[in-house]
């Protein structure tokens, strides 16, 4: 920037960049950009009702407390359920406002994968971690000639992450042994 | 990849629509990842769809089966006080689980917990309110992009408030990116440098270990805080992009000390609708040029898995229907 009180002189006029660029400058008064001005309150949206209908609660809806009542419409994917969702339903206890209110939403992620991987072992359709987790597009898409000889900036700690995939896999595994032998020590 | 149901009517003004074309974004890495509180096993992931009109709730007025639509990646009632206004993704009654954010499709609970478009079928809740009509002249594969990517880059680059010969940098190269900078040029930048922070904005090796394993991260304070570096001082800093609800380490101090302006918002998409048709349909922006792969929905693990690792020059990979 100089010391003085100008706009720095742009390389091309405008209208070289007219010419060079299709459309150059066509919302350049702000009045052609949509959100001008921001206490618009004329546009139609669809909506025929002041407030909506409000969507059937079948099932308890955990709801946020910075919320006055149930949203009319919410989504239902996949309510709450076994230890992951008793820990969700505590974290709506605390408002969004508090660290705690995540955190534990972020433990029950950790708590939810979890019982999805061992509930599956128990079904007919287990967890398959070679074709369930895509990593055979390591030989379509090219794995190793994706990665070098392209300056990727990532490559720098992506040497880890085999370790951090697969290291709670292989630190279950090992308390499961531990324990399997433990218990073998104490019958006999 | 798991069989569910098709989705029903919940709500009177729901419809529900068949996909015919979906997308992944960047954001989806998040919830692949674990970054996004209240991501449940079992929920679709998918913001960026087009398809066509399955079924329609009873209040339905705007749609009939059979009808192609494109669907905004907000969710949104029309009516609140902040729909009012064209804050669609500010709506206050669609997500439960949030007051700070609004509804977003296939986004977690804490955006919602509705399930997303990567899928065959997908509820589309006040369906007289987000979706349009693809317009008969526009392409599929542009429609799909309009449903967030370009409209957010637009969106960046309005929130920019650049005025005729300004210099705009924008980080990030990805899609959004691309279509902001597109965009600044519509608005009347003198210069618009791209810079593509790649992987490095995820930080240093102690920042992807507490990011990816801890999750104590969300969302990368560093391709912000060098955005705050490098604008002049009572320049303007927009931030797009999924950012998590809670810690960033963010330069707050000299965003004060250079007396910066910041401003930042999910885009609220169908409200740049209108103009950015006109756009397309001028050729001035071209959204479908930015596709790389089409992907099938049942070898959407392999999807995932490039798009991660960033395989074989991955930048915005469409899923299209099964071949069956
Ligand atoms: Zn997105
Ligand atoms: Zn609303």
């Amino acid at each position: 920037m100089p010391y003085t009180a100008d706009k720095p002189q742009p390389k091309e006029t405008s209208e070289q960049l007219r010419a060079r660029i299709p459309g150059w400058g066509v919302d350049l008064d702000p009045k052609d950009r949509p959100s001008v001005p921001r206490e618009r309150r004329d546009r139609p949206t669809g909506a025929h009702w002041e407030f909506p209908e409000r969507q059937e609660e079948k099932v308890p809806r955990e709801r946020s407390i910075e919320h006055k009542f149930l949203t009319p419409v919410f989504g239902t994917s996949t309510p709450p359920a076994g230890v992951s969702g008793t820990l969700r339903r505590f974290a709506y206890r605390y408002s969004e406002g508090r660290a705690a209110h995540w955190l534990i939403l972020l433990a029950a992620d950790r708590v939810n994968a979890w019982e999805a991987h061992l509930g599956s072992f128990v079904s007919l359709h287990p967890d398959n971690p070679i074709t369930e987790t895509g990593v055979l597009s390591e030989f379509s898409g090219h794995g190793v000639r994706s990665r070098f000889g392209k300056k990727r900036a990532d490559l720098a700690h992506q040497w880890i992450d085999p370790a951090l995939v697969a290291g709670p896999w292989i630190l279950a595994g090992a308390a499961v042994v531990a324990i399997a032998r433990n218990l073998r020590r104490h019958k006999a | 990849m798991e069989e569910k149901d098709i989705p029903k009517v919940e709500h009177p003004n729901d419809a529900i629509a068949r996909v015919s074309l979906a997308a992944t974004c960047g954001s989806d890495l998040h919830l692949y990842h674990g970054m996004m509180p209240d991501t449940r096993v079992g929920m679709t992931f998918g913001h960026e769809f087009v398809g066509t009109v399955h079924e329609v709730g009873s209040s339905g007025q705007n749609l009939k089966p059979g009808d192609r639509v494109m669907v905004p990646f907000n969710i949104f009632c029309g009516s609140c006080y902040f729909c009012a206004r064209g804050l669609y993704s500010n709506c206050h009654n669609v997500n439960a689980n949030a007051t700070a954010v609004g509804g977003i499709y296939g986004y977690s609970h804490t955006c919602g917990g509705y399930d997303g478009g990567q899928s065959e079928y997908v509820r589309v809740p006040f369906a007289d309110v987000g979706p349009s009509l693809i317009p008969e002249w526009m392409d599929e594969e542009d429609a799909v992009l309009l449903t967030d990517a370009v409209a957010t880059g637009y969106f960046g680059a309005q929130l920019g408030d650049i005025s005729e010969g300004d210099t705009v940098v924008v980080f990030g190269a990805g899609p959004v990116g691309l279509f902001a900078a597109k965009s600044s040029w519509l608005m009347g930048a003198g210069r618009v440098v791209i810079d593509a922070v790649g992987a490095e904005a995820d930080g240093n090796l102690t920042q992807h270990v507490t990011s990816s394993q801890l999750k104590l991260q969300g969302g990368s304070p560093v391709a912000l805080n060098w955005a705050i570096d490098s604008v002049r001082k009572g320049g303007t800093v927009s931030v797009m992009g999924a950012y998590g609800p809670m810690f960033s380490a963010v330069k707050f101090g000299d965003a004060v000390n250079k007396g910066l302006t910041l401003r930042m918002n999910q885009c609220p998409v169908k409200r740049q609708w209108p103009r950015l048709f006109e756009h397309v349909r001028n050729g001035y922006l071209k959204p479908s040029d930015i596709v790389t792969h089409r992907i099938p929905l049942e070898h959407i693990a392999e999807g995932y898995h490039m798009f991660s690792a960033k395989l074989d020059g991955i930048i915005k990979p469409l899923i299209v229907p099964s071949a069956s």
